[in-house]
């Protein structure tokens, strides 16, 4: 069942419009909730009056910063430390008078309904003492008077660096060496639902049903935020409409559940629009790098050092995970002696930064593949060569990180895939040295991705499995679809355990922490390895009490080695008897009877490399300074496939943020009030059917010691090369590096006027 | 107070409907909260995202952006209309044969738009097919075998009519 293109076990309720998602659940049958944000982009409130609003009829409860309890709280869908050292920073509250970004939270409006709703927030009256804006990390790091947070006096979140070998006597004793700075630009996941969420309170428990990625986060999170036990939170997960990461944090879950608290226990609706969605949730973090390598005679990396700077934005969020994710991204893939690497995450007055698909890897490998490109340029070398020549063949291992190791890598053989298919040698050739309006190039990137997060936090996963009475199994697991194929790929793999037909398993997909055993959710790419084991563990638990049960009713065959496939039990290589009987015997047996179920939790103490690349040919037009994907492809080093159409559309979906990211996605804010210039789906450009090209996917497929199934990461890393891969096609065909991505037509005009080209 | 309403009868999904509705309410809300059609979607609600595409005489419309009140004597038709006691139209059929579905959340107007241009019976190239879907958003598929499936379909009934 495993390695096989079965369709998805939800496409029929998703092509039907039957699949319920969190508003489909309640409509408007119940209280709407409003948020009031802030106009300002940095100060305090000083005085608010709601009496207005109260007044208004059909509003049932206005509350404001100072209503709510005082327990500051993290957000990052990270699992909790016992160890206060490794705890997420927690620097927020549910409401604020302390305004930090423009649009900050500082009062909800609980009304009859939503016109009520948006009115009432019309009436609060607010009243502000300003600060400087800064929205500049390198500028924000020397401080602010007020901080940003009052227990960081420089507005530095956090700093972390390493040091492999000596970079200085490295880069003294190179051939050449070579310093680029780059930019990447803050931008947004784009789900297409945005994230909602409605409460209740059932039996003196709050009930928060929401559009997340990390269901057992969130109840401990709205418990830390409430100052409530954990156990009287109940979160429920129904299908969801993408999260790409923004709801791998916990968003508005923590104010839901306040507002309810405060109406009695009445359901409350908190449905944010697609404006707040971008302003208010969390973005890609924009990270700047200095980068310094040098490399001998023959282009062999000596030394290289990378120093980042990464804009957190108001809050902490996944904070400075995401830059030292890129540092250790640094150290891996690439063969160096000496290595250096620094990382900054700065407290800004910009929207917060978290979490997006491939977490601080596609900002360090746009700073990283584009500088490969121009080291490469410096020493008169093909860009391929100069990455085979570096690029390490076979087992590596991170230096600071164990177990982290790429235990298989297929990158050779995915360059390999990615040259044929683009025609890399015939066209680099071809559109060296061009000329006129209209100019053609090839580029490549590779990167490698970690398989969930360990050793850096924990990895555990759970998973229930019962036999029904027919000899079909139902199945329960803590981590949740999103869109991914989750649920399909974990059938699969319990099907392909227990040798029965994955229409014989039928999964759970709602997640609800009061009944779905313990995970951590959906991110890092880790459910099919991590949730992958407990479900492989939990079907050899299944089919061992299975078999030891059938057992006992062929007394007959005590001498012969039992086994199942397929709906029968096999004594020998004859059929005993049949699944159904022995599943009837065990529910109904007057004598002997038992449910047979198994259930694990399992943690994970393993964490394998995936890696790929991307190669894309583009066209430029010099003169408008547009860019035309002509071909693109991916080749991914994912282990074995366990649902090679699922892995190709993940694959497709990850190359479309990626060309977004390379060429149009951007958010705009305005220097003076930090406030965001473009939070809508019209002024943010990502990219719609007509703009994108064909795109192909290939894959290299190594069996992977360490997955479950032979398989390792591929739900984030597809949305990795591809903007690193167009920048390098335009710097094949135009000469013009460009250090700051998106590749917009304003940025290109103006390079190629710095040029002379135009 | 007590804000008039005012009757909307039109057709949804082959069934004559007659609702009292608030004059500022928009189709998608007449539809999802009065007659409980969840296949239709809010992303954005101005109009820019398409996951809310209903076809309204025979062409798709955002009906987050169209008042419920222009409904009045409309053929108004959701995701929900197009399926038969279970059986789905072959465009649905090819949604899934081609793996055109993640998250879901936007496939019910994709599967919207598809169904008005295939009713249309013109061949189109992919280039074509792309620019009218161009106005639904997807994030999780890179729209490749959403198109996959619309060309699937096309030639199929392409072949089919010249067969006939």
């Amino acid at each position: 069942m495993v390695g096989k293109s079965i369709p998805r076990v939800d496409a029929y309720e998703k092509v039907t419009g039957r699949a319920k998602f969190t508003d489909d659940l309640i409509l408007d049958r119940c209280l709407v909730a409003k948020i009031l944000h802030s106009t300002i982009g940095n100060g305090i409130v000083t005085s608010i009056d709601t009496s207005e609003a109260e007044a208004l009829p059909g509003v049932v409860k206005v509350v404001t910063f100072q209503d709510v309890p005082d327990h500051c709280y993290p957000t990052p869908g990270h699992p909790w430390s016992v160890e206060p050292a490794h705890q997420d920073i927690a620097d927020r509250n549910i409401l604020t008078g302390r305004i930090r970004y423009y649009g900050d939270d500082i009062a909800a409006v609980v009304a009859e309904d939503e016109v009520t709703a948006s009115r009432a927030l019309k009436l609060i009256k607010v009243e502000y003492e300003e600060y400087p804006v800064e929205i500049h990390p390198r500028k924000s790091m020397y401080g602010s008077n007020p901080p940003i947070h009052f227990d960081k006096k420089d507005n530095v979140l956090a700093r972390s660096n390493f040091f492999i070998g000596d970079v200085d006597k490295g880069l003294e004793e190179s051939e050449t060496v070579v310093k680029r700075s780059y930019k990447t630009p803050i931008v947004q996941h784009c789900h297409i639902e945005n994230p909602i969420s409605f409460a209740y309170m059932e039996k003196g428990r709050v009930v928060v049903v929401t559009s997340t990625q990390i269901p057992h986060i969130v109840r401990r999170v709205i418990g830390q935020a409430l100052g409530i036990p954990w156990g009287r939170v109940r979160v429920i997960k129904p299908y969801i409409g993408g999260g790409f990461g923004n709801k791998q944090d916990v968003l508005y879950e923590p104010l839901n559940a306040f507002l309810t608290m405060q109406v009695g226990g009445r359901p409350v609706k908190l449905d944010i629009s697609r404006e707040e969605t971008f302003r208010n949730t969390r973005t890609r973090h924009s990270i700047e790098y200095d980068l310094t390598a040098g490399v001998d005679k023959d282009g062999r990396l000596v030394a290289k050092e990378m120093n980042a700077y990464s804009n957190q934005g108001a809050y902490a969020s996944h904070g400075h995970a995401i830059a030292a994710n890129g540092l250790t991204a640094w150290r891996l893939q690439y063969a160096c002696p000496n290595i250096r690497g620094e990382a900054y995450t700065i407290y800004t007055n910009s929207p917060t930064a978290g979490a997006m698909r491939a977490y601080g890897i596609p900002q360090a490998a746009f700073a990283i593949e584009c500088f490969m490109d121009d080291i490469a340029k410096e020493i008169h070398m093909d860009p391929l060569e100069f990455r085979k020549k570096n690029l390490i063949h076979g087992y590596y291992e991170d230096a600071y990180l164990k177990p982290i190791a790429a235990n298989t890598n297929g990158i050779f053989e995915c360059l390999e895939k990615g040259a044929e298919y683009i025609h890399w040698d015939e066209k680099r050739k071809e559109y060296a040295d061009q000329t006129g309006d209209i100019r053609r190039g090839v580029g490549v990137s590779v990167f490698s991705y970690k398989t969930g997060v360990w050793p850096i936090s924990l990895e555990i996963a759970g998973c229930r499995l019962s036999l029904n009475q027919d000899g079909s199994v139902q199945m329960q697991i803590g981590a949740t679809e999103i869109g991914q194929g989750a649920d399909t790929v974990f059938s699969q793999m319990a099907a392909e355990t227990l040798h029965m037909d994955v229409e014989n398993i039928h999964i759970v997909t709602v997640q609800d922490t009061d009944v779905t055993p313990f995970d951590t959710g959906a991110y890092a790419s880790r459910q099919s390895f991590v949730t992958g084991t407990a479900v492989k563990q939990c079907a050899e638990l299944l089919y061992d009490k299975i078999l030891a049960y059938a057992k006992t009713l062929l007394p007959e065959q005590e001498t012969r080695e039992l086994s199942m496939d397929h709906g029968w039990i096999y004594a020998g290589d004859e059929e005993a008897i049949s699944l159904e009987a022995v599943a009837q015997e065990a529910y109904y047996s007057l004598s002997n009877s038992s449910v047979l179920t198994a259930e694990v939790s399992t943690q994970v103490k393993k964490n394998t490399l995936a890696s790929g690349c991307c190669f894309a040919e583009v066209e430029v037009d010099m003169k408008l300074g547009t860019i035309k994907i002509l071909h693109i492809i991916n080749v991914h080093d994912s282990g074995k496939l366990l649902n090679p159409q699922l892995a190709e559309m993940q694959v497709h979906g990850g190359m479309s943020m990626g060309m977004g990211y390379g060429i149009s996605e951007q958010i705009v804010l305005d220097e003076k009030t930090g406030r965001m210039l473009n939070g809508n789906l019209l002024d943010y450009k990502l990219m719609t059917a007509l703009d994108t090209p064909d795109i192909k996917a290939d894959f290299v497929e190594l069996d992977d010691p360490e997955g479950p199934y032979g398989n390792k990461a591929l739900g984030e890393p597809p949305a990795i090369p591809g903007a690193p891969a167009i920048r390098n096609a335009v710097l094949h065909a135009t000469g013009v590096a460009f250090n700051e991505n998106p590749l917009t037509p304003q940025k290109l005009i103006d390079g190629f006027k710095k040029a002379g080209l135009i | 107070m007590i804000r008039d309403k005012v009757l909307v009868k039109c057709i949804v999904n082959g069934k004559e409907v007659a609702e009292y509705v608030d004059p500022r309410e928009s189709l998608l809300d007449m539809l999802r909260n009065r007659l409980g059609l969840t296949s239709v979607k809010k992303g954005c609600e101005v109009g820019e995202c398409g996951a809310c595409t209903v076809i309204i005489d025979g062409e798709t419309v955002d009906s987050c952006i169209y008042l419920a009140v222009w409904a009045e004597g409309k053929n108004i038709r959701t995701l929900e209309g197009l399926e038969k006691n279970g059986d789905l139209t072959r465009i649905q059929e090819a949604f899934i044969e081609e793996g055109a579905i993640q998250c879901g959340f936007c496939t019910p107007g994709f599967v919207m738009s598809a169904t008005v241009l295939l009713e249309r019976g013109e061949v189109l190239t992919r280039e074509a097919i792309k620019k009218h879907m161009s106005g639904n958003l997807c994030r999780c598929t890179g729209y490749q075998n959403i198109v996959n499936a619309v060309e699937k379909v096309m030639k199929e009934n392409a072949a089919e009519n010249e067969g006939a």
